[in-house]
């Protein structure tokens, strides 16, 4: 009955990431993630018969984005599509569900994409626009006239729910920041690859809304980023070593997260576990959802990494940076790297299960930890791979 | 010159009488009319026990900060004057949440569980907008 290491991943394309105008919206970056991906894994447009995509806030408005993707890369015959949104967590989300209809016998290769385009070129006009503010900063109603602004905001309120209940503090959110930035020093395709940052460098940085700063805030980026699923049979003849997928789980608790202070990671991860036959003992590394530092700690909280409360000594310590006794988000993140939503983590754990790393490989890496975190605290996704079945 | 104002919410039907009430200076919550929970802001049905039936009742307006936030960029020329400003979550002593401004307290002094109080700015004829203000605590 289970899924263990039935299906692995073949191929994983990546564009250049952020401030990127090579194409001007999010379908070129899409179809560029495709044909990246089928070209790492030694495959053609024509052996795709699944493409799942999950738009990004530029092209939302598309309620059948994988219709016009297939359209625009001229994909016939699929066998298998859809259009999927469980935000941040539809990146691990769309791989799982690949997976399923790989062993149902509905599909043999599928396409698995995000890609986004919220930036624009720099204007000669000053103060024109280009940033994210105008998709994320949305709000309607009585949020508006209390200004009450965008998504920052309600997870501010959560951070700031999580410092009253456990003395997390902006030190500790920070250790998240500066952990990442170490890796993102460490990866050449990360938008903060030249630049260090200290702990002090995190203080100085603006506020975006107390208590985050700048550096507590994912980066908003142009690009594209797909996988190819395919069977663990099919992915051992391909061009590069499969990475099989082991366990996989959702989590969506349904409940207040300002009451409960709980991401979805627990329900996901008794799925994901189980069906891997892993402990947390047993995780290598961590690719973890990081739309905020906070993420970041409530996450390895919920995953009983550390105890409930206690992220923020644990990484404080520098138990997650490199070096640290349990790598965590080793490209840079979605902090100091790109955001993809869902689909950054996944990128970087196939680096690492490869062993494609470069000077931010991890020694070990048999078996590594995805997540994916969607709304607020809303929705969780976990993936377990494995680099052997 | 534009002169910007804050956002003015629009009267909905199903928030009208959470309209009426705030004009009349009373904080009005949905309540459930088969387990009696109550919720905030208007709801289709009653997340315990997804009753359909519902009243709108007048609540205490006493409460505590559960949460805040302090905003530093703007979203709304009508902010732009006055950030940083806070939005504070209140969890009022009949056990609902609120989203709101709190007046009368520095940003930076705010800290959860500050005993808070509604009270009421009066934005135009028909729209009155609830907002809190410290209490004494008991
Ligand atoms: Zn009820």
């Amino acid at each position: 009955m289970s899924l263990r290491a039935k299906c692995a991943i073949a191929g994983l394309g990546q564009t250049r990431m952020g401030k990127n105008f090579d194409h001007p919206g999010p379908i070129g970056f899409a179809a560029e993630a495709v044909n990246l991906a089928l070209d790492d894994a030694g495959l053609k447009r024509a052996d795709l018969d699944g493409l799942l995509v999950n738009p990004g806030i530029t092209w939302l408005n598309n309620p059948m984005a994988s219709s016009s993707l297939q359209h625009a890369m001229g994909l016939g015959d699929l066998r298998l599509t859809a259009t999927m949104n469980l935000g941040g967590a539809t990146g691990a989300a769309m791989i799982m569900h690949a997976a399923q209809a790989i062993d149902a016998g509905m599909a043999e290769v599928v396409a698995c994409v995000f890609a986004d385009a919220p930036l624009r070129p720099p204007s000669p006009n000053k103060g024109d626009g280009g940033g994210s503010a105008a998709f994320y900063g949305f709000a309607q109603g009585l949020d508006a006239h209390y200004g009450l602004f965008g998504v920052n905001a309600q997870y501010a309120f959560v951070a700031q729910r999580h410092m009253h209940c456990y003395g997390t503090t902006n030190d500790h959110l920070g250790a998240v920041a500066v952990s990442e930035r170490k890796w993102a020093n460490l990866n050449p395709a990360a938008q903060f690859y030249d630049t260090p940052m200290s702990i002090a460098d995190y203080h100085a940085s603006r506020w975006v809304v107390e208590p985050f700063h700048l550096y507590d805030c994912c980066l908003v980026s142009n690009g594209g980023l797909a996988v190819i699923v395919t069977s663990a049979e099919r992915a051992k003849n391909l061009k590069r070593p499969p990475v099989y997928i082991l366990g996989m789980g959702q989590g969506h608790p349904g409940r207040d997260p300002l009451e409960t202070l709980l991401s979805g990671a627990p329900i996901a991860k008794d799925t994901a576990f189980k069906m891997a036959g892993i402990k947390v003992a047993d995780v290598n590394f961590c690719e973890l959802y990081d739309c905020y530092t906070f993420t970041v700690l409530v996450t390895l909280e919920d995953y009983g990494f550390c105890k409930k409360g206690e992220g923020g000594p644990f990484v404080a310590g520098g138990a997650i940076g490199p070096g640290g006794s349990l790598p965590v988000n080793t490209g840079g993140g979605q902090l100091s790297s790109f955001y993809m939503w869902g689909m950054t983590p996944v990128g970087e754990a196939i680096v690492q299960m490869r062993g494609d790393g470069g000077r931010r490989q991890v020694a070990k890496h048999d078996v590594g930890l995805v997540s994916g975190n969607g709304g607020i605290l809303a929705t969780h996704s976990t993936l377990v791979l494995g680099s052997q079945p | 010159m534009p002169e910007f104002t804050k956002p003015i919410p629009a009267i909905t039907p199903e928030m009208r009488e959470f309209f009426d009430g705030a004009r009349a200076g009373r904080l009005m919550v949905q309540k459930c009319d088969d387990c009696g929970r109550l919720r905030f802001p208007a709801h289709e049905l009653c997340s315990h026990c997804n009753s359909t039936a519902s009243r709108w009742v007048p609540v205490s307006g006493r409460g505590e900060i559960f949460s805040f936030n302090i905003m530093h960029q703007v979203y709304h020329p009508g902010f732009a004057g006055q950030v940083p400003y806070a939005v504070v979550v209140v969890e009022l002593e009949e056990g609902c949440k609120f989203v709101s401004n709190l007046l009368g307290v520095k940003p930076h002094d705010i800290k959860c569980g500050m005993p808070v109080e509604v009270t009421f700015e009066k934005l135009s004829d028909e729209v009155s907008m609830p907002k809190f203000r410290l209490r004494a605590a008991k």
